[in-house]
């Protein structure tokens, strides 16, 4: 009953805000070259959810969201493990990480665009750009923070370098290294959502500045609803496997 | 103890030297392409001429003057808006679903209804950048005013403290350090939109300048805008947390 009347409180405002939006719109008062009408950007929806176009712009984006995340998690892990193995690796080596990741990730952008040109790996590169700093950071902490008896076992065994990175390493550092790749996850969403706004023709983030250009308020605002549902439903599935997996491995004490 | 910490000390600045000097020789011999790495030299050369033709100064600044504005804007809406949302528990009903919606909205997906509702002028990159700044302030700033410690409210209703003191004297400055936080994202942030809308929009501005200069082939400005880029972010950020560790001093004593 409580539940009940709390979501009935949270969904009056925006019902209220819908209604006098509807209202506005029909009576002339809002400007219909802006903020065409919840019914008119209902029917965009429709329209571009049957054609496809919708869908198929989410797909190109997650598709570089993905792929970029996949090689920046990449990139974050080799470079940050070695640092948190050593802290003299890191006393030498983390000075000019640290000198380069203030640069933000939306000022490669051109720097992409110079070097593949419009397309798909321009994007990947700026959000693997943007994906590497937390999942390295979190991996050179997890990477510290394992027990040094485990890492005296492999020295006691004598395990190459790259088998005890692959056996001992890794794997107990993996849980946390995995918190920091959920939030590079965020992440990659916004930045290539951004770099299609601004340069990439792909994607839904094109898709939106092109109906905005081409005064199809009705359409943009479908087009920005799908990407906040969107987000919405990334969130959920990213704070899903956090919870499902992470928590579990987070909860076994680390040292 | 001291002459180790100056034996990585120097380490940090050899590798530093090393990789740039590497670079140097790479990108002359035409290894690497010095269209897409010019040479550090011609950077420093490029910023350098920048600078001595004045080219530099005016669209730091104005892209500095966009960022503190939107970024001020949702500092201080944002530490407001989350007070007022931690305090009170009808506007938690009425607007968590809202906020819910936009906060994982990417930041950027505001710039094509802005460009729609503003033009493509300056008023716009700063609504953009204060909308997109705005949620980690508001965030942090919530979980600050909602976690105040117990005891200290019970004391407070104790001595009959009026609920304004009570906020500026007992919840503020417990809700600093998670706001400052979030003031502190924010400001990368508002840095990353200003950037992005800069090229978006045509305003002038650093990020405005390196997308011209990528245009046209000019490498070498490329990459010193870029570096500024880093600089202004590297410097923003140092400042903000001076200042943090100046307004929470007191929080030394009292541990």
């Amino acid at each position: 009953m409580n539940r009940a009347l709390s979501i009935c409180r949270g969904a009056l405002l925006p019902i209220l805000l819908v209604g006098l939006w509807e209202a506005g719109a029909r009576t002339g008062v809002l400007p219909p070259g802006t903020l065409s009408s919840p019914a008119a950007i209902g029917a965009a929806s429709l329209e571009a959810l049957r054609d496809g176009s919708l869908l198929w712009g989410t797909i190109e984006t997650f598709e570089t969201a993905l792929c970029g995340l996949a090689i920046g998690s990449i990139i974050g892990v080799i470079i940050g493990a070695p640092l948190g193995l050593s802290p003299m690796v890191e006393a030498v080596v983390g000075p000019t990480l640290d000198a380069i990741r203030p640069v933000p990730s939306m000022a490669l952008l051109p720097l992409a665009l110079l070097i593949y040109g419009f397309g798909v790996r321009m994007e990947i590169m700026v959000v693997a750009f943007a994906c590497t700093w937390p999942v390295l950071i979190v991996t050179v902490s997890a990477v510290r923070a394992i027990d040094r008896r485990l890492l005296e076992v492999a020295r006691v065994l004598e395990l190459p370098w790259l088998l005890s990175m692959g056996r001992i390493v890794l794997p107990a550092a993996l849980a946390r290294i995995g918190v920091g790749v959920r939030v590079a996850a965020g992440i990659a969403l916004v930045v290539a959502v951004t770099t299609e706004i601004v340069l990439n023709p792909r994607g839904l983030g094109y898709q939106m500045i092109v109906a905005s250009q081409s005064l199809r308020p009705d359409l943009m605002w479908a087009e920005l609803i799908w990407l906040g549902l969107v987000g919405l439903a990334f969130d959920l599935v990213l704070r899903a496997i956090e919870g499902r997996w992470l928590a579990r491995y987070a909860a076994v004490p680390v040292s | 103890m001291s002459a180790s910490r100056w034996g990585t000390r120097l380490g940090a600045l050899a590798f530093a030297a090393s990789v740039l000097a590497l670079w140097e020789v790479l990108a002359d011999a035409r290894f690497i392409s010095p269209v897409f790495f010019p040479s550090p030299l011609r950077t420093a050369s490029a910023l350098q001429a920048m600078a001595a033709r004045g080219d530099l100064w005016a669209p730091t600044s104005a892209t500095c003057v966009r960022m503190l504005y939107g970024w001020a804007v949702a500092s201080l809406l944002g530490a407001v808006v989350g007070a007022a949302i931690a305090r009170s528990a009808a506007a938690r009903a009425y607007l968590q679903p809202i906020l819910e919606f936009l906060r994982p909205l990417p930041a950027s997906a505001v710039i094509p209804p802005a460009i729609l509702f503003l033009g493509l002028t300056s008023r716009m990159v700063v609504t953009v950048i204060a909308f997109g700044a705005i949620w980690p302030v508001l965030l942090g700033s919530y979980h600050g005013f909602r976690t105040v410690e117990p005891r200290l409210s019970e004391v407070a209703a104790l001595l009959r403290i009026k609920s304004v003191p009570y906020l500026w004297k007992i919840a503020l400055p417990s809700a600093l350090p998670e706001i400052f936080a979030g003031v502190r994202v924010s400001l990368a942030i508002a840095l990353i939109l200003a950037i992005v809308t800069e090229m978006q929009a045509g305003q002038s501005g650093l990020g405005f300048n390196i997308l011209m200069a990528q245009r046209s082939f000019r490498s070498p400005e490329l990459y010193a805008g870029i570096l500024v880029l880093g600089i202004l972010g590297l410097i923003a950020n140092q400042l903000l947390l001076m200042a943090e560790r100046r307004f929470l001093r007191w929080r030394e004593f009292a541990s």
